[in-house]
């Protein structure tokens, strides 16, 4: 029946496949994207609240906030990035399909960056206009966002990975995902503050860009190997 | 060598030789850290700077590297089992982890009672090699709560590997990034003083404990990992005739 | 092109459960393979472990003559698995369901509508998967199968949920399926009635 030539789907292919259908699966379910976005907002709302409203406390503060907002709103989204695959029956299926798993991950963690990282980087200058932060370190915080988000993506797919399928999985991801984004969250907000006090701050940027190369890396290994361990 | 590798791998060949092997490790560590306490607190000389509140280096300084030298086992012990799916492996992990957390804990809480008198305070958030242990301390709560959540003892080995094996890229980023860091808000420099410029009489009961807990802490491991074989081994024949043989034959 | 699957004393343990021990099989193409067993005898985990999803204590499986676990990107390639759940997508539309599965694994000539009109299921093409029923969904993972152009089929108690009509258009499908060359493997706790070779694999 099989002729040997048949046509074998590309290797990136279902790369792709798997990013579209969970930016479909976004689209039908603006909730999911929203969620985290709100989430943010109300945190860095808390802050002011609770320390104080004055313009140096907030200009001071604000670097360090609205990146442990993000971190916080990016831990949030990542709880789902496996479980519903997981909970209908189609991450077994992907895990059996002729697609290198580590792709397979890595278009979902695409898809998931584009659904809640972009976001975040989007909307991060309007709460930051709000914490009285100039234009152009504004600029400086979108851009450790964008490659700050995107590594805490790749980082958090291996928790979401390990986790999915767990009854404690929730608390226990954030225990995981935590003590991973350390880095991310101290290099991003700190350059940020350097870019506030007028100080050199591109070292920090070249840190988190090799971060987020290093992790684009061989994150997806990692969550392909905790995938088929979870599955099993 | 292999084949003694595939020997000593054997459960019940482990459970049978361990003791002695702990035994071995624990006499001459014993020995150490006696003479290391001894002269640590009584022998060596007072410290101009710090007189004698830097004495409890020599339990920092060996629980510290301890700390880092516990989770480079779990992550090996780790790897292995996941490469060659050797059990054994696994629970040497599995049993490296609890001593790990309580080695970074007593390098915390021994740092933070060195801090007092140093910095003033029980705890110095700016401290780099503070703040790097502490989020040790986390990671070994985050693999220890991921084993612990995992039912399927297999399940549970595999996936914590995975973990420690990423845990331990990001530990040495935590650290450069921690002294990044606490380098812009001035950072403690006391802790640096320790290296070849110290006095002799300080250094050799120094060597002495960190020699000594090592092996101290060798000889714990293969005592934990004998019983963690022992519980995962339960239902196998070999142990049923262990417990079953007349006691002097076990 | 023909095709065999063999297993060799698979041997499968969950925690400390051993579930099967030493089972064996050589399936070639034409032929249907039938695990039998009552609730919880393993058949799934069985199925689990010829995929590959599950960590055999003993045993090898082999695709060709050669093990499975050398080449697992081949093996998946020629394969569609059936599972005890669907593994569809509820939000999205039939249509985009079989989309998505068509970019990744080969596919036949067959064309979306003859197969969808086959299994009677043309007229839900615009609904979501969750406005289906359960029945509906089985025949909506059954155009997986029908459109993949893989010579193995795994079915997991595909009769569930399916009608009389269904059970018996399942059948068909399995039946033309190894008229052509290819083979199949079913889990199933009924009696399955079948004009074709059948090979059986009994767990306790």
């Amino acid at each position: 029946m099989t002729n040997p030539e048949r046509h074998m789907p590309s290797m990136t292919s279902g790369l792709l496949a798997v990013a579209r259908r969970d930016l479909l699966l976004a689209w039908k379910r603006p909730g999911d994207v929203l969620n985290p976005l709100f989430f943010f907002a109300m945190v860095c709302t808390l802050f002011p609240l609770a320390v104080g409203p004055s313009a140096e406390q907030l200009t001071f503060s604000g670097p360090g906030v609205l990146w442990v907002a993000a971190l916080l709103a990016m831990l949030i989204s990542l709880n789902s990035l496996f479980i519903s695959d997981f909970d209908d029956g189609s991450l077994e299926q992907l895990l059996i399909s002729p697609q290198p798993l580590p792709l397979v991950g890595l278009g979902k963690t695409i898809s998931h960056w584009l659904t809640s990282g972009l976001p975040l980087v989007l909307v991060s200058p309007i709460v930051a206009i709000t914490y009285r932060m100039p234009g152009d370190v504004v600029l400086v915080l979108m851009l450790t966002l964008t490659l700050g988000t995107v590594s805490l993506s790749l980082l958090g797919s291996i928790g979401a990975a390990l986790t999915v399928g767990l009854h404690r999985g929730t608390a226990l991801l954030s225990l995981l995902i935590l003590p991973l984004s350390m880095p991310v969250l101290i290099i991003g907000a700190n350059t940020v503050s350097l870019a506030a006090g007028n100080e050199t701050y591109s070292a920090g940027i070249w840190a988190l860009a090799a971060y987020a190369v290093g992790t684009l890396s061989l994150a997806p290994y990692a969550t392909a190997a905790a995938l088929r361990i979870s599955n099993e | 060598m292999w084949k003694w590798f595939h020997q000593l791998a054997s459960p019940p060949h482990f459970y049978r030789i361990a003791p002695t092997f702990s035994l071995v490790l624990l006499l001459p560590g014993l020995a150490l850290i006696a003479y290391g306490v001894y002269a640590g607190l009584f022998l060596a000389p007072m410290d101009y700077q710090q007189g004698d509140a830097f004495r409890i280096i020599y339990i920092h300084v060996p629980s510290a590297y301890l700390s880092l030298m516990a989770y480079m086992i779990m992550a090996v012990a780790g790897g292995i089992g996941l490469i060659w799916r050797m059990k054994l492996a696994h629970a040497v992990a599995a049993s490296a982890a609890p001593l790990g957390a309580w080695f970074t804990f007593l390098a915390l809480a021994t740092g933070s009672i060195w801090g007092r008198p140093m910095w003033g305070t029980w705890w110095e958030w700016a401290d780099p090699r503070m703040m790097s242990e502490l989020i040790l301390l986390f990671f070994y709560f985050g693999y220890m709560a991921l084993r612990g959540a995992i039912d399927d003892t297999a399940k549970a080995d595999k996936a914590s590997a995975v973990l420690a094996l990423v845990g331990v890229i990001n530990v040495i980023i935590v650290h450069y990034s921690v002294t990044w860091w606490s380098s812009l808000h001035q950072g403690q420099t006391i802790m640096a003083k320790e290296g070849p410029a110290m006095d002799p009489g300080m250094l050799y009961p120094l060597l002495a404990n960190i020699f000594g807990f090592t092996l101290l802490f060798g000889s714990l491991i293969l005592r934990r990992t004998r019983t963690e074989v022992l519980f995962r081994e339960r239902r196998t024949r070999w142990v049923k005739e262990m417990i079953l043989a007349p006691e002097g034959q076990r | 092109m023909t095709a065999q699957l063999s297993a060799e004393n698979l041997t499968l343990f969950r925690g400390d459960r051993c579930l099967f021990r030493g089972v064996g099989f050589a399936l070639n193409s034409g032929e249907l393979l039938i695990l039998e067993g009552s609730n919880g005898s393993g058949k799934t985990s069985l199925m689990k472990a010829i995929v590959g999803m599950l960590d055999l204590e003993k045993g090898v499986v082999s695709w060709n003559g050669m093990p499975v676990a050398e080449q697992r990107q081949v093996f998946h390639g020629a394969l569609v698995w059936t599972a005890h759940r669907v593994g569809l997508k509820a939000d999205l539309t039939l249509v985009e369901n079989l989309r998505f599965e068509a970019a990744l694994r080969p596919q036949g000539s067959d064309d979306l509508e003859t197969v969808l009109e086959r299994l009677e299921i043309s007229r839900l093409k615009p609904l979501p998967l969750r406005s289906l029923s359960a029945g509906q969904q089985r025949r909506v993972a059954l155009a997986r199968m029908l459109l993949a152009d893989v010579p193995l089929w795994l079915m997991d108690e595909p009769f569930t949920n399916l009608d009389r009509e269904g059970r018996a258009l399942v059948m068909e499908l399995v039946k033309e399926h190894l008229d052509k060359g290819g083979m199949c493997v079913m889990a199933a706790h009924q009696d399955v009635e079948i004009d074709a070779p059948v090979k059986k694999v009994v767990l306790q």
